[in-house]
């Protein structure tokens, strides 16, 4: 499938490469550029792939979500989880209040199994996937968008850019501040020039990956999955105090067992001491016995050095803990390490 | 000047008036690999064989094979990629990565001379 950018895409000269079905971006002029922009400028994602869809009855939908989405104020967003009987990670998404709806922004490898979902649940859900939708992240991104600057972190709104009808939330996938710019499709093109003229540097899903794992955020297939318990995934945050006293959602049995009983491997941020990055399905290992799993691993062009996110067994979890990761059948020294990676700049 | 050759891999051999060859990789592997961010050379005396692995690259996103063109005996190699490895993407026809005392000195016969290799590119594309 192709995204209503693709063809600005090849205008300006984009590597494509197939993500979840879609021809999408890797990169446009390299990644540590792109990924550099976004860190000191204004970067301009095409994140068209993922789904929008919407919902209109809050009360029913909080039976399959851990977030708080009564409380949802119109014009606030939440990030919240979809989770199975076993209390495993459907999907991770976003939800946002319009007022006269509920705006899902679904990931796009997962979206068509979200509506079943939700649908097989009795639940209205109307899916937009023809929609649009770019982000516009880095410190420069609300001078781009004077339109929605006076929002903040997690406001959402319909407001209209050079006259065109937008969705627009200030959030993200990159630790900056920034929005998400959904439209419709016909809409897109011009928009997109518009950004760019005004200053935003074309970004692709190599910088995309970079950023969000600087910031710590993880990626829906690598860091979690239908397995991953969220309490396992260090996602306790987005569960509702609310949601965590009544525990009426679909999957809180297990839930709530894990977080009163403990995890047996919890996600972690690793870093290593040299400067060769562990990838995806590294094996960590600790006194020659295997430990954990890296799921996600880059060179982080901001930290100027190799960062991951992996499980490991909870008793190896604290900060610091010196762990050895397996690459090309050697050992590379890292340990437990805080995220984010680079701090987080968020408009709150 | 010393001619160069190149292999199906997309490195560059070059043969100096020493009988030493010079390894390093094409303007086209190093723009296919994007910004490289961690070199790993191997030791020098170690032997390779024609297509062993023995060096490798890392972009931000993948990490890459860089396999020997030929057969013979890792004699140097060049700490100013480990160092900046970014040097690999400014000049990649400049930046080598080792140089090897071939087995046989006349082997790189097998490899394609730069209107050929140019010719290789052609059909990749």
């Amino acid at each position: 499938m192709k995204t209503p950018l693709d063809h600005l895409h090849r205008e300006l000269g984009a590597r494509m490469v197939p993500f979840a079905g879609y021809e999408m971006p890797l990169q446009y002029e390299g990644i540590l550029a792109e990924h550099n922009a976004c860190r000191t400028g204004a970067a301009l994602f095409d994140v068209s792939h993922m789904g929008q869809a919407q919902i209109t009855d809050a009360k029913a939908f909080e039976a399959l979500v851990p977030g708080d989405i009564l409380g949802l104020k119109p014009g606030r967003q939440r990030y919240t989880l979809l989770i199975n009987e076993a209390g495993g990670i459907i999907d991770d998404l976003m939800v946002a209040n319009l007022g006269n709806h509920y705006q899902l922004v679904l990931n796009a490898g997962r979206k068509d199994a979200d509506i079943a979902h939700i649908a097989a649940h009795g639940i209205a859900v109307a899916q937009k996937f023809d929609r649009a939708l770019l982000a516009l992240q880095g410190p420069k991104a609300a001078a781009i968008l004077p339109e929605a600057a006076t929002q903040k972190f997690m406001d959402a709104g319909e407001i209209a850019v050079a006259g065109i009808p937008c969705i627009i939330t200030r959030s993200g996938y990159t630790g900056e501040d920034g929005f998400e710019i959904g439209c419709a499709p016909e809409h897109a093109e011009t928009l997109a020039k518009i950004l760019l003229q005004r200053g935003a540097t074309p970004a692709g899903l190599g910088a995309r990956d970079s950023l969000r794992l600087e910031a710590g955020l993880p990626l829906y297939g690598n860091d979690i999955d239908e397995t991953t318990n969220p309490i396992a995934a260090n996602l306790t945050w987005a569960i509702s105090k609310r949601r965590k006293t009544d525990w009426d959602f679909l999957g809180a049995g297990p839930v709530r067992d894990m977080l009163e009983n403990g995890a047996a491997e919890k996600l972690v941020g690793i870093r290593l001491t040299g400067r060769a990055p562990a990838r995806a399905g590294a094996k960590i290992q600790r006194d020659g016995e295997i430990v954990g799993r890296i799921t996600s691993g880059v060179f982080g062009p901001t930290v100027n050095g190799p960062v991951a996110l992996g499980y490991v067994r909870a008793d190896y979890s604290d900060d610091n803990t010196p762990l050895d990761m397996i690459v090309r059948e050697k050992p590379l020294a890292g340990f437990v390490a805080p995220t984010p990676f680079v701090p987080h700049h968020y408009a709150r | 000047m010393a001619q160069k050759f190149y292999s199906k891999d997309h490195e560059w051999v070059e043969i100096g008036q020493d009988g030493l060859a010079t390894i390093g990789i094409t303007d086209h592997a190093q723009t296919a690999l994007g910004d490289i961010v961690f070199v790993e050379l191997p030791e020098p005396g170690r032997s390779v064989a024609k297509g062993e692995a023995c060096a490798v690259v890392e972009s931000v996103k993948a990490a890459s094979d860089i396999y020997a063109p030929l057969t013979g005996t890792i004699a140097e190699t060049n700490p100013a990629i480990v160092e900046d490895p970014a040097l690999v993407n400014k000049d990649a026809d400049a930046a080598w990565f080792f140089k090897m005392r071939l087995a046989d000195a006349t082997a790189f016969a097998e490899l394609m001379d730069k209107a050929a290799y140019d010719a290789f590119l052609e059909t990749l594309s």
